[in-house]
């Protein structure tokens, strides 16, 4: 069986599980790619207090070195609930470059 | 309870990858459930949002055991789970305490799962049954179940010129849970945080059925922004769409009275599925009465009990 990162290739029927059973988890599966806009955080205001972290849907804030908001845009899909939690406004949206 | 700063380094349990839309609140409740259920968890999901989004066949978004049934029978899957684990830890085979988690959305609980969930509480598994309520059937296309308010426009209660929206109160399956003498039973927001994981820790230390009943925003299936979900479930506590409240041991308590609760309308027309019913006073009316009652009823169980 091949294997892409933490994606397994399926070359054909013989590469399947005979019965359901899970070979690993969605992690291969990159819904960065989803985004429209992209969250910045402003380090400088952002207070490390977790708030945006308790309420993100895709696991995607991570922590930097300083113990505050980081981005992980592999898996965020830009839908904004961290800017309108954030009480400092630390957060804010600009447009995805291509 | 831990706090936030040591919950952020437990790592996640239910992963990063599931093909949720933007802004689901589901998936924010289902990742609260597994920080504070850990690793030595087994989850049972009836069909739904949150078990498609979470299992794309051969992966899962669960780092523990998972189990699918069928839409109507996660809670009877888990007590047979549950069965197997008493029995087996009586012969000393499994030394490990292992938790049991069941959920399913709304339609999963409210309508189709209803008398397997009633059947799994009356036995008394020791087995915590979340639901998520995300008020109708979004998974296949917003249908209404018997969870989706008055007045919502879903695709089978069509909001035209006669026919306003769905012309039933939903049902009020939190306290159909509590007539089965449950020592837990509870309703939350994802708002509501640390509330929320008050509860969760609370069940799941219990030694028995509990059932959690937790609104969850919809941005597809309520037209709503889906950078406003928490706004919403915030707005549902003040307005008293959604009263948060438990009952333990026979005894009701309101987690959270709104000091001054805000009109519904604030709630009702940050959503789609309510925009028809913007001239329709006396719909809005029925709305406020019918919450207010349900409030007050509540209050006086709460004054009763205690």
């Amino acid at each position: 069986m091949k294997k892409d990162g933490d994606k397994i290739i399926f070359e054909n029927a013989a590469d399947l599980p005979d019965m359901a059973k899970s070979m690993g988890t969605t992690r291969f599966n990159k819904t960065g790619t989803w985004r429209n806009e992209r969250p910045i955080v402003d380090t400088d205001k952002c207070t490390g207090c977790g708030i945006c972290w308790k309420y993100c849907p895709d696991m995607s804030i991570l922590e930097d070195e300083n113990g505050k908001a980081a981005i992980d845009y592999e898996f965020c899909k830009g839908c904004a609930i961290c800017v309108e939690v954030c009480p400092v406004k630390a957060i804010s949206m600009v447009e995805e470059e291509k | 309870m831990p706090t936030i700063k040591e919950l952020t380094r437990t790592g996640d349990l239910f992963t990063s990858g599931h093909r949720a839309c933007a802004g689901c609140g589901g998936t924010i409740i289902l990742r609260l459930l597994m920080a504070n259920a850990g690793k030595n968890t087994v989850v049972g999901a009836a069909t739904g949002c949150m078990e498609v989004v979470s299992t794309i066949y051969p992966y899962t978004s669960w780092d523990v055991n998972f189990v699918h049934n069928a839409f109507e029978n996660s809670a009877a899957t888990v007590s047979g789970i549950e069965t197997a684990y008493r029995a087996l830890k009586k012969k000393g085979k499994i030394k490990k305490d292992i938790k049991f988690i069941a959920y399913g959305g709304d339609g999963g609980t409210f309508d189709i799962g209803l008398q397997s969930l009633s059947g799994a509480v009356e036995r008394g598994h020791n087995m915590l049954y979340l639901c998520y309520n995300n008020g109708a059937y979004m998974n296949t296309g917003i249908q209404r179940s018997s969870a989706t308010p008055f007045g919502a426009h879903t695709t089978t209660s069509p909001a035209g010129s006669k026919i306003k929206g769905k012309m039933q109160q939903r049902k009020d399956l939190t306290e159909i849970m509590i007539a089965h003498d449950m020592k837990y039973v509870a309703q939350a927001t994802p708002h509501n945080w640390s509330d929320l994981s008050n509860k969760i820790n609370k069940a799941l230390a219990l030694n028995g059925p509990a059932f959690i009943n937790v609104l969850s925003p919809c941005p597809l299936g309520w037209g709503s922004d889906p950078a406003q979900s928490i706004q919403i479930a915030k707005l549902a506590v003040e307005t008293l769409y959604w009263p948060v409240y438990e009952y333990e041991n026979g005894k009701y308590k309101i987690n959270i009275k709104p000091k001054k609760p805000k009109d519904i309308e604030e709630f009702l027309f940050v959503q789609n599925r309510f925009k028809h019913l913007k001239n329709e006073k006396e719909l809005i009316d029925k709305i406020r009465k019918h919450l207010n009652e349900k409030w007050n009823e509540l209050l006086n169980k709460e004054k009763c009990t205690n």
